[in-house]
């Protein structure tokens, strides 16, 4: 089967309703969890972009690409390795105020991991950190013994490094 | 611009003023359909209504189930080429029509369906028979598409029609709200030509043309396998002109089935769980093998680990997500079959390979003797399965459209039907939906009224769609129905008695009188359960001038051989 292997697929489509749910059926149907999805809009003008993370291996991601290829909206989809990619998330951790007005370490801490305070509340504040999965996880588990009142990570945005943009590759007419 | 239209003198610049419903059928008009199958209902009563006012220009054909309609629209689309149309209501009339759109999607088969739906307002409230007709469908259909609004209409329509015929042809379904039905919208007409995220036909790399053609020349044992691409791109006669010029031995899957015409020398017969012993035994032999419109199902191919590893394999498919999907493929050539063959034609040398076919001839005597003479000529009183479809042949010739459902009587058509023309056998080969066999039939019928369709049942999926009797009747659909009667669920019968011991878990059937049931629709039929009897039943029954139903009493216990069982080799095809 190959070696299981953490994949990047990037689609780019025609905005439709229900176009991610008939995109979503194909990891479903062949019960492959989805690790982060997100979608946004494009470089291309109504051309939107899905960016799906998924951890198998590379003939199971080339069959995923030509099934969500055949969907009618979908203009071209795309698979990718970490090290052809540049990543990121974006995770927020919200604290208790005395944490931080109580410890210098939690400063230093949020300094140290290149993270940044988003907002201060009478009660508490919330830290942003930019970065890949295993630095977002790091800082989580740091902060732990401070408490944590609620945590959240974004799906995974990247763009290519090939100079070639995959918006010229996708025969717009 | 397309084709002009029929109504092409009505479309002018100046658009006109219609009705949501009015502009669906005009819509359909535009598109050259002429017929179509339905159930009526709450949610799609506007556009029955605009049907009225339409009878002449579209006709509409009451099915007694909404599976009958979706169903006969296969039949339909399968015998003719064309799309197939179907309209139902909202809820139970969009669920009714699911197994037929998961059938046609499995088999390509191209198919419009149009589904009435509440109002918008009331979408997502759970409104009177509101059902996500949409979420349903959708892992079943190639497109699917909502409309809310009248002025969406045609171009929702003409895409539709657009994407269930291009390509690999398939379902879509238009699910348009009760309040876009009845709204008014200026009606303009424009078929749809492309759409920009879609393409068809991939283009075929010429390089990878070069190296097939290389290696069809240096091939010793080269071997083909075809299946309906084929037919769905219309391209029989080249697959005919590269199998005689190459010399090469050629079969069909079940789907492909009269593509080549089954009298033709190098037609070797079909792969598959049932298929013949030559190609299946011999798909391990060959050294390359072209597969021509075909997915490599794992009915055909049995084990994967064992499936002809000896071969360079080229597969010429249309759907680039075919290729590598259960198969390797050394050279694939995508693009439309017809296209493929045509450049293919020239790169091949003429060529001929007696001592191989030699070897298919050889399996093809082992199997007569060991089965198909036991099948045509039975020792025991019972009739067999084989013998009604041997007698059918004598009759026909090979000249009938024969339609048939799911089970053992459809492996047995399969295998022994005889084909002179494309198109001539009908059947659910991907989802094997029972069931499919008499509607399916109605609409074969009416694509080919003038040819004889033949209807091969099961007394099991006979029981599953028998309510279209009705629709025969009153429409005066002159098909030929068979009942091959074995009182068991013959093919799950077959398989508890070869994988579970004989142990017939629910597989045997009180049926009921079938003749009596004819009666009651009004139809002519007969029952026969003596040998010499059969042969004066057919012939009668296939000269009688309107629909006919033959039950004939088989053998209970019979079973289906060739068989290459579930996650066996095709090298281990079994004879008995
Ligand atoms: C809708 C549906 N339900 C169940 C099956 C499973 N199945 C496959 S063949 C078969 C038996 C068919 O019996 P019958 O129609 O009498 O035909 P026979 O095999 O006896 O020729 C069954 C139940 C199916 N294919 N389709």
């Amino acid at each position: 089967m190959g070696e299981i292997k953490t994949y990047t697929i990037s689609i780019f489509t025609e905005n439709h309703v229900g176009l991610l749910n008939r995109i979503t059926i194909i990891f479903t149907k062949r019960r492959l969890n989805i690790e982060s999805l997100n979608t946004s809009e494009s470089e291309i003008k109504g051309i939107h972009r899905f960016t799906i993370v998924v951890n198998v291996s590379e003939e199971t991601v080339i069959k995923l690409v030509k099934q969500i290829e055949k969907q009618i909206e979908v203009v071209r989809a795309f698979y990718h390795i970490d090290e052809e990619t540049v990543f990121q998330e974006i995770a927020l951790y919200k604290v208790h105020t005395n944490t931080i007005v109580n410890g210098i370490k939690v400063e230093s801490l949020i300094r140290d991991n290149h993270a940044r305070i988003l907002a201060i509340e009478n009660d508490f504040i919330i830290i942003e950190k930019t970065g890949r999965k295993e630095e977002t996880n790091d800082l989580l588990k740091k902060l732990e013994p401070y408490g944590i009142m609620e945590f959240v990570r974004s799906g995974r945005v990247s763009v290519t490094k090939p100079l070639e943009h995959m918006g010229s590759l996708l025969k717009i007419k | 611009m397309g084709a002009p239209s029929t109504l092409e003198s009505t479309k002018t610049n100046t658009s006109i003023e219609l009705s949501g419903a009015e502009a669906v059928i005009k819509s359909l008009i535009h598109e050259d359909v002429d017929l179509l199958f339905g159930y009526p209902g709450g949610a799609i009563m506007p556009v029955y209504d605009a049907l009225y006012n339409y009878q002449n220009e579209l006709k509409h054909i009451l099915t007694r189930h909404e599976q009958g309609a979706i169903h006969a629209a296969q039949g339909y689309a399968r015998a003719s080429g064309k799309a197939g149309v179907v309209i139902a209501t909202s809820g139970p009339g969009a669920t009714n029509l699911i197994t037929g759109i998961a059938d046609a999607q499995i088999d390509s088969t191209p198919l419009v369906c149009i589904t009435g739906q509440v109002i918008s307002q009331l979408l997502g409230t759970d409104g009177f028979q509101e059902t996500d007709v949409i979420g349903i469908s959708m892992p079943v259909t190639k497109w699917n598409y909502q409309v809310t609004s009248a002025e969406e209409i045609p171009e929702a329509i003409a895409k539709a029609f657009y994407i269930a015929r291009s390509g690999r042809p398939g379902p879509v379904l238009i699910d348009i709200t009760k309040d876009a039905q009845f709204a008014q919208l200026n009606f303009d007409y424009k078929k749809c030509e492309s759409i920009r995220s879609y393409e068809p036909i991939p283009t075929t790399d010429q390089n990878s043309l070069k190296k097939a053609a290389e290696l069809v020349n240096n091939s010793k044992k080269p071997f083909m396998i075809f299946g309906q691409g084929v037919i769905l791109s219309g391209a029989e006669k080249e697959l005919n002109q590269v199998v005689e010029k190459t010399g090469i031995p050629a079969a069909s899957t079940v789907l492909g089935l009269s593509a080549l015409p089954t009298t033709h020398p190098q037609y070797v017969g079909m792969v598959g769980m049932h298929g013949n012993y030559g190609p299946n035994l011999l798909t391990n032999e060959c050294d390359v093998l072209i597969a021509v419109g075909m997915r490599f199902d794992d009915r055909v191919t049995g084990d994967l680990k064992r499936y002809c590893k000896q071969a360079k394999i080229i597969h010429i498919e249309v759907d680039p997500s075919e290729i590598n999907k259960n198969v390797r493929c050394d050279i694939p050539l995508l693009g439309d079959a017809k296209e493929v063959l045509q450049s293919l034609l020239p790169l091949v040398n003429s060529n001929t390979h007696p001592d191989w076919i030699d070897e298919f001839e050889k399996c093809e005597k082992i199997e007569f003797e060991k089965i198909v003479q036991k099948e045509f000529f039975p020792k025991s009183d019972q009739i067999s399965m084989g013998e009604v479809l041997n007698k059918i042949n004598n009759i026909t010739k090979g000249d009938s459209i024969v339609v048939t459902d799911v089970g053992q009587h459809q492996m047995i058509s399969c295998r022994y039907a005889q084909y002179n023309y494309s198109r001539s056998s009908i059947t659910s080969g991907g989802l094997g939906t029972m069931g499919f066999c008499l509607p399916a039939a109605i609409g074969a019928k009416l694509a080919q009224p003038l040819r004889q369709v033949i209807a091969i049942v099961g007394d099991g999926g006979f029981q599953m769609t028998l309510q279209e009797l009705g629709t025969i009747k009153q429409f005066g659909i002159d098909i030929k129905i068979i009942i091959l009667n074995n009182e068991f669920l013959g093919m799950v019968r077959q398989w508890q008695e070869l994988f579970f011991e004989k142990r017939y878990a629910h597989t045997e059937m009180q049926n009921p009188d079938f003749i009596a049931i004819s009666k009651g629709y009004g139809l002519e039929s007969k029952k026969v359960s003596k040998r010499d009897e059969l042969n004066n039943a057919l012939e009668e029954m296939l000269s009688f001038d309107g629909s006919y139903l033959l039950e004939v009493k088989v053998g209970k216990e019979d079973n289906v051989f060739p068989m290459v069982a579930t996650g066996a080799s095709v090298s281990e095809v079994r004879l008995e």
